[in-house]
Order: structure tokens, then sequence, then C-alpha cells
């Protein structure tokens, strides 16, 4: 088995007396898609967080491309990038501004010429000279795609980044993001509330909960051992009884 | 320090100014409003006698050059709160940009704001009142090179506030650097404090500055005391800025304030 891109050991954080992430450990292999799943408030976008050196774990080791975040950011934070239906670019930059900017921060060469390929790409020519905040929400999150895989990254981090779109642009953006892990073998930690997808895009999942995993596995794994029809029956499950034992 | 994503970084505010009326009446509106009102104050006082020796070269001087530290202080602590605004502080430090790289950023861009600034300042103020800045002679150099300095303190212990406590501290980038003026010594001289008072401003770098320019436009004496002053307190005081901005930004990443500054 070839080096982990990411390897996540023992990860803890706290906030005060809450225990936001607890003691997570995985792995994620290039050119693997793995999925988190999880409630609201179990610990996937603090666990994305941190990866992105954005919060400080409390304890655990993060090490990507064999390097530990802790001593080496900057070297890992190159290769890098995330995209989350949740975040948002300069309003009054135009799209290609923004993605200019990105670029620079990023060190990356022969800009113009990258970031015609990622707009034509994401079939994004009419937005290329849209100020941002005209945007609607799926031009929005093709835009935060593009920001992401514009830096030609070996990770990508991407928190729920088909939530409110509508049917055709998820359609599009997954299609896309197979495509590009494909012929990149790029590796992509995922998550997302719609169990349909999680199944179709992760080549594994687990599962958080409070903080903790409470199961990992490929899709059908997590589905028989838990005796469900599908990944939504085993989602239901485990939240409600999650819920109940608080 | 990696000069291409300063210049990253420096391309985003820029794009945002070239195309914001408002953000850049915001910078030259009111510069030019304190210099129309300042100016006809000194012209009444001139006119009134003489018994402010040079009331027109003092207040001037000192409005100008106050706006040097003000609009200094402005560049950093604004170009966090367009961050801040835009919620787009995650997306630049999920790069590979440093915390020092982005302080030097808004440094350049404070540096771009005074130099805009300024230059329009002393250019009105020549035609309009015929005062000539240059008429302080060589010390003006270090006088806006040490309040420069002053201003990059002021605005990295604004940010460093407002990342702490988020939007309802943002007031404090108008607001902070006026906290200073009184001690500063702008449009008065030090011995007019009350003493304890002038222990403090002692401590205040700006004050040296306005000390200097007085003793340069009284006597022609070029102010090496007040200098050596000015540059040395402002030295120490950046440092230890700088590295309280890097203590206050490793506790916003423990508490996880970060991703949540400006929500």
């Amino acid at each position: 088995m070839s080096q982990p891109i990411v390897d996540v050991r023992n990860l803890t954080k706290r906030f005060g007396d809450f225990c936001a992430v607890d003691n997570v450990s995985f792995h994620i292999q290039p050119g693997e898609i793995l999925g988190v799943l999880g409630p609201n408030g179990a610990g996937k976008t603090t666990t994305i967080h941190m990866l992105l050196g954005l919060i400080t774990p409390t304890a655990g080791s993060i090490r990507m491309f064999g390097l530990d975040l802790g001593t080496h950011r900057e070297a890992i934070l190159r290769d890098v990038n995330f995209s989350s239906t949740y975040i948002s670019m300069p309003f009054s930059l135009t799209v290609e501004e923004n993605l200019k900017v990105i670029a620079r921060l990023y060190g990356l060469k022969d800009i113009p010429r990258k970031i015609d390929a990622i707009i034509k790409q994401l079939d994004m020519q009419e937005i290329q000279a849209k100020l941002t905040r005209k945007l609607s929400s799926g031009q929005m999150s093709r835009l935060t795609l593009a920001k992401a895989i514009l830096t030609e990254p070996k990770l990508l981090l991407l928190d729920e980044p088909t939530a409110s779109l509508d049917p055709d642009i998820t359609h599009k953006i997954k299609a896309f993001l197979k495509e590009y892990r494909r012929s990149e073998n790029l590796s992509i930690l995922y998550t997302s509330h719609n169990m349909r997808e999680m199944e179709e895009m992760s080549d594994r999942i687990i599962f958080l909960q409070r903080g903790k995993i409470v199961a990992e596995g490929t899709a059908q794994d997590i589905v028989s051992r838990f005796g469900q029809k599908d990944l939504e029956d085993v989602f239901l499950k485990l939240a409600r009884e999650g819920r109940a034992s608080q | 320090m990696n000069v291409g994503r300063i210049g990253g970084l420096l391309s985003r505010h820029l794009y945002l100014y070239q195309r914001s009326v408002a953000r850049l009446l915001e910078i030259f509106y009111w510069p030019f409003l304190d210099l129309v009102v300042w100016g006809f104050i000194t012209i009444y006082l001139a006119k009134q006698g003489n018994e402010l020796h040079g009331a027109v070269t003092f207040f001037l001087g000192a409005l100008i050059l106050w706006d040097v530290l003000f609009r200094a202080q402005q560049g950093i602590a604004l170009s966090f709160l367009e961050e801040m605004w835009a919620r787009n502080l995650m997306n630049l430090f999920a790069s590979p940009l440093t915390v020092g790289e982005y302080l030097v950023a808004t440094m350049v861009m404070s540096i771009l704001k005074v130099t805009a600034v300024g230059s329009l300042m002393m250019l009105f103020a020549l035609l309009v009142y015929s005062y000539d800045i240059f008429a302080i002679g060589m010390a003006l150099i270090p006088f806006i090179f040490n309040l420069l300095l002053s201003g990059w303190i002021i605005g990295v212990l604004t940010t460093s506030i407002i990342m702490r406590f988020g939007q309802q501290a943002e007031v404090l980038a108008w607001g902070m650097v006026f906290l200073f003026q009184p001690i500063s010594c702008v449009f008065y001289p030090m011995e007019v404090l009350p003493d304890i008072l002038q222990h403090i401003a002692w401590l205040v770098p700006p004050s040296h500055v306005f000390e200097g320019m007085r003793q340069v436009l009284l006597s022609g004496e070029f102010p090496g005391a007040h200098l050596i002053w000015a540059t040395g307190l402002n030295t120490i005081f950046l440092v230890g800025m700088v590295l309280w901005f890097y203590h206050t930004f490793n506790i916003c990443k423990e508490r996880g304030m970060l991703v949540r500054v400006g929500e």
C-alpha cells in the first residue's frame, strides 16, 4: 500500500468542556474519495478546518504527503484546497479577478492559461467578467469549486459542496469531480447530508457522531453491518440513537 | 517571505479600490474636509495677530502629518475588515499565505494609501493656502517614516482586537487612533500637558515627531534627539506588536475563532 496522502491519528479538539472531535483517526490514499458522514455538530467541519490549519488541534497528529501539518504548513497547503457551499469570495471582485488572486496566493505559473482552462472546464465563460456579488448560488458554488481546482491540489476538501444546489448543477459538479479525480489521481475528503450522493461519490465512508467515528468502511459494508436497507437508514438510526443518548 | 503571495493579496485590494467609488471617496473626502476647515482656521488666526507665531505652518503641517499616521493605521485595519466583511479570511489562511506575508501586504497597502492621500493634501495645501510642507526640510522624510511605523503599530493592535472580538470591535478601525491623539501632541506642544501626561506622551513615538516638527519650524534645528526617540520607541513597539499579533492569531486558531470572525 502506498503512503497515505492524509494520515490523521488520535485527533481531538476541545472547546472548553465541549469535545467537538474526539480521538479520531483515519487516512486517505492517493486517488481515494473518503466520505465523512454525520449529523449536524458531529465534528465534520471542525475536522476539515483542522486539516486546513485554521483550527489548532487539542491533541493528535495530522500528516499530509508524509509531512506534519504543524511544522510544514506552507508546503502542505500548496497542494491542498477546499470548497464549500458555505464559504464566500470577495463580492466586489469579478470571477476572473478572484481566480487571479487565488492563483497568485498559491504561486501558480502561467495563470491566464490555467484560468481560461478552468473557466471552460466548469462552463463559466458567461460569468467570467461578472461581479461575484451578482452570482446565483449555483454560480457561486462553481466559483468556489473553480478556485479549489485551479490550484491543482493533490488533496481536495469538499464540505457539502452541493448543498442548496439544484439537481442539474449538482449532477454537473459530481460528474466533473469524478472525471477530475480519475484524470488527476486526486484525493478527496467529501462531506454531504445527501446519502445517495455519498454512496455514489465515496470509495470509503467514516461516520462521525458527537466527534467520534462510530462506523467505517465502504457504503455497502456499513449498510450490511447495521442491517439496514440503505445508507440513509443507517444515518437515521445512528443519528437518532445519538440524540437519544444525549 | 514570498513576494508573489504578498503581491497576490495586494492585487485583491487594488481590484477592490479600482472600482469602488465609495472607498476612494472615503480615502480622500475626510482629509480634504480637514484641510479646508483647518486651513480657514489658520487663516483666521493669522489675521487676528501674531500671538501664535507660525500658526499656519504648525496647524497645516501637523494636520498633513497626522493624516499620514491615520491612513497608515487604516491601511492595516481596514484591509482586515475588508476580508472579514467578504468572509474571505478562510480562503486566505487556508492558503500557503503566512501571517508575516499577510502583515507585510497590509503594510504595503498602507504605504499606497498614505502616498495617495499625502500627495493630494500637500498639493491642495500648496495651491490653496500657499503652504509648502517641504519647508520642514530634510527632517520630513524621517518624520513620515516614523509616523508610518506608528500607524502600523496602532493598525496591528486594532486588527488583533478585531480578530479576537469580531464585528463588535470593528468601530476601532476608525476610533483607535484618536485614543492616541491627545498624547501625541499633534496640535500643541508637550509642555501644555499635565505632568503625568507629559511622561506618558514621552513614550508615544508620534509625540516626538510633532515636537520635532515644531522644533524645525521654530528654530530651524534638525530634531535629532526627537527622531532617535521616535525611531527607537517605534522599533520596540512594532516588534512587540507583531509578536502580539502572532500570539492573538494562535489563540484565535486554538479557540476556533478564525473561522467564525465576522459572523
